[in-house]
């Protein structure tokens, strides 16, 4: 009997390969191909006067170099705009190498082409680059206040203005017996896999081909896009995503200047170009997200109930807004958690800085708008003088209530219309499993200690799996074996494994016989890319579609074989058998071999498909509507998306004379619905928490006024160690189902990093009895805070 | 003008490997582009992340920080040199397995290697010691909780094998035929 795989928490079929260091990431391939080095602005804003590169010309070893006077066509045009929105009026992307001005510390603007990476950046440091610097515009205020601007022909820096409102919340505010306003502002972080950027690109000139190899989230829209640049046909260009190592959303950028640029070489010079991205290119030539200020106004009764709600915020988004609107609609939309204000508005400016650029980085807007809603209600809860989990319990959407509609568009254009969560049942398990109603007793007996502890929570909404579609590919071979193909990529999800179990399980096969390819457009050219939590929903759903397509072939392959009804076939451990009489059996390659009428055989298996061996002589070898082959390929494109949710609770002591935060406990109730691996899914939490925590106590992009940043090294990016993140995470789970797909599932892959931000603050307040209203905190911010509030020397 | 080099021997993984290298080529760089052992990788190249670790003489030093030249003659230990001679992972290596240590899998040969000396000097640690032991290694995906616990199942594992070693590889000696550059086998187990 073939004992079901989904639901089990099998080790991952990936490790081994990884674990014996025989991982192929980018820079592991192309040993043969001349190496890249980027001339990068050293300037936040500055006109480009001149570039005088005769200095590198006698380098030995010099293959080329290129600015964007030796580009043409498509290619000496800015980069595209990935996600258009009507309200992105002033959109402005970035050139793939700087035309006339840079906006940001970090922006190229030369490439030099070289036998190895050593050699093109010794030629690099001899480009002249003469620069006539601009005022930088950097931060939030300054781009608000627009005494400067980052683009001349965008006034107020404004590249977008966003409303959106269910009710009237203004009128529902005035109205309400209760009002509060709060300023809640977040920083700068970012993604920063241990894995920085790359792309190796060779032009075969005999098939006039170019093969990509990207350390991309998304591998179809870079063929699409390099395809564009390059004036290609999309027959002409394959990409291929090898391991990758991490991405959370930095890597869905595409395409990126240096894959532009690296493909195009590729093909000038005819040989392998590789660009590896080092660390300081990473956090000054990449992406960031989360710096947004904001500012809410609410009016409740007195039980908690937010009756109108308010939030007026501005994001920053960088030098260029390539990637849309996606992070500040998210935080618009996302910040309503599992709460049902009486009315609700929101108005947003996504405002240029001349600072890296801002796209979706795990989380993706969610934990801004997770920590705008639970700062506001824990506030409301001060000021009522009630507990902090009865003022959520008020406002909860309740089960009955699903779907519950809140009148907005979400970020895929489609209503903001959750599917399932039980939010009651949820706060309950997190309240036991942190043991919120002891914490009081604890609390007296840690003031005894002289000791001052503090308990925060934060709930979330998480909108996963989000269109428009991904699509499964499941060929049979006549060995038996399984070959699964989906377009989407993969970072270290476990994509092999769980799209191998939900096959094995369709099909009937041992899983050993199952593999998986992803992110190959050779193999599956259709498909959209590895973010929102969506793979597993998205490609999940369409690998099981078409693993059904495969098995229901094959039971009608087989029952004519076996002269038995394909009602009363079964599949165990690849062999189709009659259910009940198991001597009536033929193995699925069997059927494989059947499936594909042959003229002519190369092997023992293959002389059974032969045309005197089989098939009814009065008919087609392939009947019509029929095809060729024991292959299953179907698509998966939900009407919404789905929304998974969860809820965090963290206990922290601060010290009373450094203001150290320590995490004492961390619990996580989470509900992504039926689990495929949930070794996996804790592996994913665990790895979300951990992010969380540096977002909300270490991590922030320090810049200064000139838009330096002056801590772009792993010396200075406080990225937590094992030292910083929680001795143990506490996990539970509920599990109510999507009535969305087929398997039920949501994602939850951003799960982990949502609330954190907001758990902190509301931890660290209650620990200390003051107002938190920026994130991240530090030790250092911390105690200038008690200073304020006149709590230094308070031992609480 | 060409760039001067120097003629240096690398031992790796038991195999004796001759190399021309610029005096700046780092180790991390003759591993990976010289030798073929991709295995380690560089994740920060100012020695922070710990993800370029490797076995110098049986301690943990980065690659990415060590000139190649400075270390002619002397043995190194890759990830591609844990697993046993007959091919079956190491414990560390299995650990990692068995208690889902990994998720993408960039960082893990540092913590692989880093882990392999650790259990070595300390082949019974609390919990407490089996986070010191790899606070100095940085890990994206997977909030260090299941490597915690690994270091404490390859503690185990080791212990029921008879001790954590790094593996001997039969051909630590001069004495060995030797392979030049990228024509060595690369294998790690001759």
């Amino acid at each position: 009997m073939t004992t079901k795989l989904f639901g089990d928490p099998i080790p991952r079929l990936e490790d081994e390969r990884l674990l014996r260091g025989q991982g192929q990431y980018l820079d592991d391939l192309g040993n043969d191909a001349l190496e890249v080095a980027i001339v990068r602005s050293p300037h936040a804003h500055a006109r480009i006067v001149d570039i005088d590169v005769d200095p590198a010309l006698d380098v030995d070893g010099l293959v080329a170099i290129y600015t964007w006077d030796d580009l043409d066509g498509p290619l000496a045009e800015p980069l595209p705009l990935l996600i258009p929105h009507p309200t992105l009026t002033h959109s402005r992307t970035p050139y793939a190498l700087a035309k006339d001005e840079v906006n940001h510390v970090g922006e190229a603007v030369a490439m030099v082409v070289a036998t190895d990476r050593y050699i093109a950046e010794d030629a690099a440091s001899r480009i002249r680059v003469t620069y006539d610097p601009l005022p930088p515009v950097v931060g939030i205020a300054a781009a608000r206040a627009a005494a400067d601007l980052v683009h001349d022909d965008v006034p107020g820096n404004v590249a977008a203005r966003m409303r959106q409102s269910n009710g009237d919340a203004d009128a529902a505010i005035a109205a309400a017996p209760h009002r509060i306003s709060l300023d809640l502002d977040i920083e700068r972080s970012a993604s920063t896999p241990l894995e920085g950027r790359g792309v190796l690109a060779r032009w075969d000139t005999e098939s006039a081909r170019l093969r990509i190899w990207s350390s991309t989230q998304t591998s179809t829209g870079l063929r699409a896009a390099i395809a564009a640049r390059l004036e290609l046909s999309l027959g002409q260009v394959d990409v291929l995503t090898p391991d990758v190592g991490g991405g959370f959303g930095v890597k869905i950028v595409h395409p990126w200047p240096e894959e532009v640029l690296v493909a195009m070489a590729a093909r000038a010079l005819g040989r392998p170009v590789k660009f590896t991205e080092d660390r300081r290119e990473h956090f000054i030539a990449a992406a960031h997200e989360r710096g947004q200020q904001h500012h809410v106004e609410a009016g409740y009764d007195d039980e908690g109930r937010l009756l109108g709600l308010s939030v007026r915020f501005w994001h920053d988004n960088g030098a260029y807004t390539p990637y849309g609107l996606i992070v500040p609609i998210i935080t618009s939309t996302q910040l309503l958690g599992p709460y049902k204000p009486g009315a609700y508005t929101v108005e947003f400016d996504s405002l240029y800085t001349n600072t890296v650029l801002v796209t979706p980085y795990r989380g993706a807007g969610r934990p801004q708008g997770a920590y705008v809603m639970e700062r506001t209600l824990d506030a409301i809860a001060a000021e009522l003088g009630l507990d902090r989990t009865a003022v959520r319990e008020a406002n909860f959407i309740q089960p009955d209530e699903m779907p519950y509609d809140h009148g907005l568009i979400f970020q895929d254009g489609k209503p903001l219309r959750y599917d399932s969560g039980d939010f009651p049942a949820s706060l309950e398990k997190l309240k036991k499993l942190v043991g919120w109603d002891d914490f009081e007793a604890y609390r007296d007996q840690a003031r005894a200690e002289g000791r001052r502890v503090g308990i925060g929570i934060g709930c979330y909404v998480e909108g996963t799996g989000v269109g428009p579609y991904e699509g499964g590919h499941v060929h049979i071979e006549t060995t038996g074996k399984v070959k699964v193909a989906t377009g989407l990529t993969s970072q270290g999800q476990g994509h092999q494994t769980v799209f191998a179990q939900i096959v094995a399980d369709e099909l009937g096969v041992p899983i050993e016989d199952v593999e998986v390819v992803t992110g190959d457009t050779r193999r599956f050219p259709y498909a959209v890319g590895t973010f929102a939590s969506r793979a597993a929903v998205m490609s999940g759903s369409a690998i099981a579609l078409a693993a059904r397509r495969a098995r229901a072939k094959a039971l009608r392959i087989a029952a004519e074989a076996l002269e038995a009804s394909e009602e009363d076939l079964e599949i165990v451990d690849g062999i189709v058998q009659v259910r009940g009489a198991p001597d009536s059996r033929i193995a699925l390659g069997t059927v494989a071999v059947l499936s594909n009428p042959l003229r002519y055989a190369f092997d023992e298996a293959s002389k059974a498909a032969t045309q005197f061996a089989v098939g009814d002589p009065t008919k087609p070898p392939v009947p019509e509507g029929d095809e060729p082959g024991l292959e299953g390929r179907d698509y998966y494109s939900p009407n919404q998306s789905t929304f998974a949710n969860g809820m965090h609770a963290a206990i922290v002591e601060t010290d009373p004379d450094t203001a150290e935060i320590r995490i004492l406990r961390y619990c996580v109730v989470h509900d992504c619905g039926p689990m495929i691996n949930p070794r996996i899914v804790e592996g994913q939490i665990h790895g979300g928490v951990g992010q969380g925590v540096g977002g909300a106590l270490y991590e922030r992009m320090a810049y200064d006024e000139y838009g330096q940043l002056l801590n772009a090294s792993f010396m200075d990016f406080l990225m937590p160690y094992v030292t910083e993140v929680p001795e143990q995470i506490e996990i539970d789970h509920l599990e109510t189902p999507s009535p969305l797909n087929p398997l039920g599932i949501k994602g939850l892959g951003e799960a982990g990093i949502i609330p954190s931000s907001a758990v902190f603050a509301s931890a660290i307040e209650d620990a200390e009895g003051i107002p938190i209203r920026s994130m991240p905190i530090s030790p250092s911010e911390l105690f200038e805070l008690r200073r304020r509030h006149g709590k230094d020397g308070d031992r609480g | 003008m060409a760039e001067p080099t120097h003629a240096i021997r690398l031992h790796v993984n038991g195999v004796a490997y001759d190399l021309d290298v610029p005096a700046r080529r780092l180790l991390s760089d003759a591993l990976r582009h010289d030798l073929e052992l991709t295995g380690t990788h560089v994740g920060c190249e100012h020695g922070v992340c710990g993800a370029c670790t490797v076995l110098l003489d049986g301690e943990p030093v980065r690659s990415c920080l060590t000139l190649a030249v400075s270390v002619d003659g002397e043995e190194v230990t890759t990830v591609e040199g844990l697993a046993a001679a007959d091919g079956q992972l190491g414990p560390v290596q299995q650990a990692f397995k068995d208690c889902h240590g990994l998720q993408c899998g960039f960082c893990t040969p540092g913590f692989l290697t880093t882990i392999t000396a650790g259990l070595r000097d300390n082949p019974d640690p609390t919990r407490d010691e089996a986070r010191e032991m790899i606070a100095g290694n940085l890990c994206r995906c997977t909030g260090y909780q299941n490597i915690v616990a690994s270091v404490l199942r390859a503690a185990e594992l080791s212990a029921s094998t008879g001790g954590s070693q790094i593996p001997k590889h039969a051909g630590v000696s001069q004495d060995l035929p030797t392979a030049s550059g990228a024509e060595g086998d690369g294998g790690g187990t001759p």
